[in-house]
């Protein structure tokens, strides 16, 4: 990604969370039986849409890259799946926020938020399985397969707690029901600048791997000679 | 048909080109000594061959087959660094399973022929794990030959080798080409495997650097090739 | 060593060559594998071990009279044999690194997916005896009827235990050449059976204690055996790639 472009798009995200925090404190009404925190949604919510987004760009990343073995989709896979576990990690403590204030306890094993944490789990069993091993070729395979695997996984993590939860009810993290129409629309708009935001570290995280694998490349020559 | 059909391999750990551009044609019934330093290619190359791993751009065609397809493995022979025995395993164990593996008619019978051939009858029940390191060879070998491979790709096979083993490598080596069997092998030997090659290909830095029949200039200087091709060995 | 220059002089051409079959060939591998575990008997020894100690720290931490603790027995048996099953799982493809043995098993005629097979099936029945000693010493820590729904009990304990063996074994065999393989596998392998887990836990616990499963239960049945399905055959198409460089 060029380099005008990743400050075009922080620019742009700049600009709309000003506005959108303009909004959320000083124009919206406080909402009735949560409080002043319910605005913490605003954020909560875009960032969950943004990290799945991250991880199913992953999978499609992977399995590209094991159809194609083309390095670059590689390099694509974990750009997308860090910035998506930095956005569930978003999730996950902005939640507990919530239901510290709402609920008083820090955990609820809320439904969603249970199933965010097995998520960022899963991907930060990805992150470790790439660092333990060197070789480019062999760690784009290896990470492709585990990436596939964690991907089928997520919907039945989410279906199976779920469930576990229905049996077992406690507290849910927010309402659930209905929100009143003049709060989706701030809720979208604040999507916006988190996904250029999104976009704009999965840039740099590509460049870094591009220049990481010239620099190992030159290595091995060096060493060749 | 060719016992090999390389046509433009390139292998890459990463970006680094570990084979650049390998393409040669290998006919059946002869003997290829690859040769090259440390680090130029031979155990990729051989690698790709025995089907362990897949190259990154071009086309390997062995026995007519893509290495990986399973009637090929079939007609192949291995043998690498590690002699590949399972120690817990007897020694009859151990050719059994491999003789499944290949799918032979009589698999333990096969076994016990082939530790006949090898001099290793009597301690067919013994544990791969007693056996000293000239019968672990022996018991390797066998494995390799088990199943009358059209092909065999051997890693360094003289590594560590007495003379008298060596001798006795050649020469079944020199019969398995006699009976129209194709052999390529990796190693650092120059002499041992020039007396036995009729081929010869050179890898220096991923290329091929020189590919073609052995000529008795090779045999009574085998430093020639290198010098004249390549690096010092 | 005899040279082998009685063999007849002519060329080998064309042998009619059998291949082995998907099954021969992942029978062969299980067989291999299981003889090699008994012989050796390394990780079972290591996993009943692991497992009795686990039961007993837990008598410790919880009271195996009371009540409530009966109601934990479901979860507490899936955390043995998970733990206890990663020792296993762990060798599966790592007894194949010594004397390079796994690149035969790769260059010879038998196919990634049935390779794969065999190692799980091999994997499957060492981890199910691991768990059946350990269903018995916790039926005498906890005093617990599981004889009652025996059945029903080891039903669900085959299904469990083959959705971690099937994860177990595929990342076993993606993790095989890399340092620090103990401590990976098993970060990587619980999270992704979660749902498996979950499954198993919610419907291990009444049968452990001989209480019948009620008819909500059976969507965790079902999940078991979706799970089963999924994995199993993710797992087969993914063998190759898991395993080929």
């Amino acid at each position: 990604m060029r380099e005008k472009t990743l400050i075009a798009f922080c620019t742009v995200a700049a600009i709309l969370l000003a506005y959108n925090l303009y909004v959320m404190l000083l124009v919206l009404p406080d909402e009735v039986s949560q409080g002043p925190i319910f605005r913490i949604i605003f954020f909560h919510v875009p960032s969950a849409w943004t990290a799945f987004l991250g991880f199913l760009a992953a999978a499609v990343a992977s399995v590209l890259y094991l159809v194609r073995k083309d390095l670059r989709y590689d390099a694509f896979a974990v750009a997308v799946t860090e910035v998506g576990l930095a956005f569930a990690a978003v999730t996950l403590v902005t939640g507990m926020i919530w239901a510290r204030i709402i609920w008083g306890i820090w955990w609820t094993w809320d439904p969603r938020l249970t199933s965010m944490l097995v998520c960022w789990l899963l991907y930060a069993g990805y992150l470790m399985l790439r660092h333990a091993v060197e070789e480019p070729t062999q760690r784009a395979r290896i990470a492709a397969v585990f990436s596939i695997f964690a991907s089928v996984d997520v919907p039945i993590v989410f279906f199976s707690i779920r469930w576990w939860r229905t049996q077992h009810p406690q507290p849910v993290v927010w309402g659930g029901g209905s929100m009143d129409p003049a709060y989706w629309n701030t809720l979208f708009l604040n999507w916006i600048p988190l996904l250029l935001l999104g976009a704009a570290m999965a840039g740099i995280r590509l460049r870094q791997e591009r220049r990481q694998r010239e620099l190992e490349a030159l290595r091995r020559m060096a060493h060749a000679l | 048909m060719n016992a090999l059909e390389l046509d433009q391999v390139w292998k890459f750990y990463g970006d680094f080109p570990a084979l650049r551009q390998i393409s040669f044609e290998l006919p059946e019934g002869v003997c290829l000594a690859l040769l090259g330093r440390n680090g130029a290619g031979k155990t990729t190359l051989l690698r790709i061959l025995s089907g362990l791993m897949r190259p990154g751009r071009g086309s390997v065609r062995v026995l007519g087959a893509d290495p990986r397809d399973t009637m090929a493995r079939a007609r192949i022979g291995v043998l690498g660094h590690g002699l590949a025995l399972y120690d817990e395993l007897s020694a009859l164990e151990n050719l059994t399973l491999f003789a499944r593996l290949y799918a032979l008619k009589d698999p333990r019978g096969a076994a016990g022929q082939w530790l006949e051939r090898v001099g290793l009858a009597a301690s067919a029940s013994s544990l791969v794990r007693e056996f000293s390191r000239g019968m672990r060879q022996r018991l390797a070998v066998a494995r390799a030959f088990l199943h009358e491979p059209e092909l065999l790709l051997l890693d360094e096979p003289f590594t560590a080798l007495d003379d008298r083993a060596v001798t006795t490598l050649q020469d079944l080596l020199r019969d398995a080409v006699r009976q129209g069997r194709t052999v390529v092998l990796s190693t650092h030997q120059l002499r041992e495997a020039l007396e036995l090659a009729t081929h010869v290909a050179l890898l220096v830095r991923g290329r091929l650097a020189y590919y073609g029949t052995r000529t008795n200039e090779m045999l009574e200087d085998p430093a020639w090739l290198y010098r004249r091709y390549g690096e010092a060995a | 060593m005899k040279a082998a220059g009685t063999q007849a002089e002519t060329a080998p051409r064309t042998t009619a060559r059998a291949q082995p079959g998907f099954l021969g060939g992942a029978v062969a591998i299980a067989a291999k594998d299981l003889r090699s575990e008994l012989r050796t008997k390394e990780a079972l020894n290591a996993s009943l071990a692991f497992s009795v100690v686990i039961l007993l720290l837990f008598s410790f931490a919880f009271d195996p009279t009371a009540e409530e603790t009966r109601a934990l027995a479901g979860g507490l048996l899936w955390l043995v044999f998970a733990f206890a099953g990663a020792l296993i799982l762990n060798r599966s493809f790592a007894r194949e690194l010594p004397n390079d043995c796994l690149d035969a098993l790769i260059a010879a005629p038998i196919s990634a997916p049935a390779l794969y097979l065999g190692k799980a099936v091999a994997n499957w029945l060492l981890l199910m005896a691991v768990e059946l000693v350990s269903l018995v010493v916790f039926g005498i820590f906890y005093n617990a009827p599981w004889t009652r729904r025996f059945w029903p009990l080891v039903g669900v304990i085959a299904l469990g235990t083959w959705a971690l063996t099937v994860v177990g074994t595929l990342f076993s065999a993606l993790t095989v050449n890399l340092r620090l393989r103990e401590l990976m596998l098993p970060l990587l392998v619980y999270p992704v059976l979660i749902p498996a887990l979950l499954a198993a836990v919610q419907l291990s616990g009444p049968l452990a204690l001989g209480e019948p499963l009620a008819s909500d239960m059976m969507v965790w049945l079902r999940l078991l055996a979706g799970v089963d399905l999924i994995f199993t055959a993710l797992a087969l198409t993914l063998a190759e790639t898991a395993l080929v460089g």
